[in-house]
């Protein structure tokens, strides 16, 4: 974490993150938030709390329930200068505004061969392990990561979100910023230990692209994203009691990926396991597992996946228990290659 | 009508306890016996009944997210229902779906937690009676925040210009979670939207059940004679916050107490009473309906708990060959409860 110094303070993810938002809007006019229930609310998942009080409703706002038509206002205002941020409030909704995202947000700069630019956030909370069901549970890292023209982060601390917000919000392209809610510090969700950490008081970036070793080990590279990060960490610290030094890199964004860092850590400790909490096929996964085979194959000596096996995420807790990888799931997939 | 009414909000005020529990003294969502959101439907039971009483078995109804009044007017499986909501094996959905998902074919019920997204798949119901040359018809709920819903709009028109038997039924409780009406809606009218797709769209103002009763009736039965669809629009009060847990900072504490205020349930009562149905009559169809709801809550709690591999599953009815599961080729360690 050499991004940035100074005086920190220790902040919730969500706060975090609106430390960002708050100051990007103090900074520049143009950057704007829309979304549903991020006003009065202040964001079902404390993604804008206190917003709405410093800036106003026109500056913090409530939408109809319309994302076809808000999301892709946003890609209107990108395209006019603005810097507008629009909320998903959950990322299970984004099919009532595929087209918005994927044909027009994701391809405008490419089909204006770069005359066009789209310079907005698209927020959307993430995940499950609250039973909540299939279409309140879904990470689709891998769905935003597949079509070609956005740009994908997910936080997985206070740090990384306020980092990775400033980054997005002064980006030139369409990023899309996909917080876990269990790492958001809310009340009624509680977070693992982790996610809360020393956030500098001044304004940072982080990089895209940069992935972050949160642990160095020797001898397995365990490669993950958002909430996983924390179990990874988890795992890592029982494998250490069991002599097994595992290496935690915590990929920060998918779209640009890091694979220097992760081929790096694999050349060094040569066995690959990769977390996700996606749906296993056709998905971040098999893409990192693909990567580290063009670049390093010779350096590979076992490779495991641990993800969502393909089944919709089921709302009972034993069944969901089973499906979405935890730290007994990471050890053991690591153990399988010792 | 009246037993739907206090059946639901019995059922409801039951699964109100149920959920807390374990959720105390700090709220923690994903803990107790029954987890993951609740949203409860408290002061729209009229709307449910209301029209649900005209409808058969063979007659579709696609509820939104906050779906039980709906589906105990509509006759779900109660018992079933209930054990879903628990996440038990013998749940409608064998504990895949929970609250907001609930399927039950037997009475053509079904819902979504998506917005509006209920609504073309009731055209679609309203479609193959058509083909069929049927009289079922197809009921879509919806909130006043999803008439703003390219699924809603779209929904209008495609069962306009074919002619479709659906009814379109907007609860109008006058808050999208946190978004007043007003704020994120230019028309205080919703059922005016059926202007556009040149449909009947029909407004019942006070949430009373004998009205509602009526207005969906001529709806239903233009619905039932193929002379196509309508769009009927309810005010019901929303008496709880959006989902358990909310803390409903955003409501003003006057707009709180007008919702507890106005109770479709006592205003039947009084209706009833004019009619000549005496007190001991309704007391004792509330003490029916109670023990239905208790004993639908006790047998699903008594139900077992899905196995962790119950997780694999169900992904199709007619499953690849060579892919009759999706159970990774690992050791999977999680599944306990």
């Amino acid at each position: 974490m050499s991004d940035a110094s100074g005086e920190t303070r220790d902040l919730t993810m969500s706060r975090a993150m609106v430390s960002a938002i708050a100051h990007e809007m103090r900074e520049n006019d143009e950057v704007f938030y829309m979304g549903e229930d991020v006003a009065d609310y202040g964001g079902i998942f404390d993604s804008t709390e206190g917003l709405r009080e410093e800036f106003g409703y026109d500056r913090v706002m409530d939408v109809p329930i319309s994302e076809t038509a808000y999301l892709g206002a946003a890609v209107g205002a990108a395209q006019e200068g603005m810097r507008p941020i629009a909320e998903l409030m959950f990322v299970d909704f984004f099919g009532v505004a595929m087209d918005q995202i994927y044909n027009q947000m994701a391809k405008n700069t490419y089909m204006s061969g770069g005359n066009v630019s789209v310079p907005m956030v698209l927020t959307a909370a993430v995940g499950g392990t609250y039973n909540d069901a299939a279409q309140h549970s879904q990470t689709l890292y891998g769905t935003f990561a597949h079509v070609p023209g956005l740009k994908v982060v997910v936080p997985s601390t206070a740090y990384e979100a306020k980092g990775l917000m400033h980054n997005a919000i002064r980006d030139d392209d369409p990023v899309l910023y996909m917080f876990h809610k269990r790492l958001m510090g809310i009340g009624w969700l509680p977070a693992p230990d982790g996610p809360k950490t020393p956030v500098p008081q001044t304004d940072y970036t982080i990089p895209f692209g940069s992935a972050d070793v949160k642990r160095d080990g020797d001898d397995v590279t365990i490669v993950t994203l958002g909430l996983h990060v924390h179990r990874a960490l988890e795992a890592a610290a029982d494998l250490a009691d069991d002599g097994i030094d595992a290496e935690v890199v915590d990929l920060r964004s998918l779209v640009p990926l890091d694979t220097d860092t992760i081929v790096e850590s694999v050349e060094k400790t040569g066995n690959l396991v990769v977390v996700d909490e996606d749906y296993r096929s056709y998905g971040v996964t098999g893409e990192i597992v693909a990567s580290v085979a063009d670049e390093a194959l010779a350096a590979l000596d076992s490779v495991e996946r641990v993800a969502l096996p393909d089944v919709p995420i089921p709302y009972s807790r034993p069944m969901e228990n089973e499906v979405v990888p935890d730290v007994d799931d990471i050890a053991a997939a690591v153990r399988r290659t010792q | 009508m009246y037993e739907n009414m206090v059946t639901a909000r019995h059922y409801e005020e039951r699964l109100q306890e149920e959920y807390l529990e374990g959720k105390q003294p700090a709220f923690d969502i994903s803990a107790g016996p029954i987890p993951g959101e609740l949203h409860l439907a408290a002061g729209q039971e009229a709307a449910a009944a209301g029209v649900c009483q005209h409808l058969r078995d063979d007659d579709a109804v696609t509820a939104p997210h906050r779906p039980h009044h709906v589906a105990i007017a509509k006759g779900v499986d109660l018992q079933r229902m209930t054990a879903e909501i628990f996440g038990r094996q013998t749940g409608l959905g064998k504990g895949k779906g929970g609250h907001m998902h609930l399927f039950d074919p037997e009475v053509h019920f079904a819902c979504s937690g998506i917005i509006a997204e209920g609504c073309p798949p009731a055209a679609g119901a309203g479609l193959a009676a058509k083909k069929r040359n049927e009289d079922s018809v197809a009921v879509a709920y919806l909130g006043e925040g999803a008439i703003d819903q390219g699924a809603f709009l779209e929904s209008l028109n495609f069962a306009a210009v074919f002619d479709l038997p659906v009814v379109f039924v907007i609860e109008d409780n006058d808050w999208a979670i946190s978004m007043p009406k007003e704020r994120v809606t230019d028309v205080e009218n919703g059922a005016n939207r059926a202007d556009g797709f040149e449909m009947p769209g029909v407004r019942v103002d006070a949430d009373d059940a004998v009205e509602i009763y009526e207005v969906a009736g001529e709806a239903i039965g233009r619905a039932r004679d193929r002379n196509g669809p309508t769009v009927l629009e309810v005010q019901v009060h929303r008496r709880m916050g959006h989902f358990m847990g909310d803390p409903q900072t955003y409501r003003p504490e006057a707009d709180q107490d007008a919702a507890l205020a106005r109770d479709s349930i006592e205003r039947l009562e009084a209706d009833l009473r004019d009619y000549g149905v005496d007190d001991e009559t309704m007391e004792s169809i509330r003490e029916e309906s109670h023990e239905r709801v208790e004993a639908a809550i006790a047998w699903a709690k008594e139900q077992p708990k899905p196995d962790p591999a119950d997780a694999y599953e169900d992904m199709f009815v007619n499953p690849p060959s060579g892919v009759t599961d999706s159970e990774p080729d690992f050791d999977v360690a999680g599944g306990d409860d």
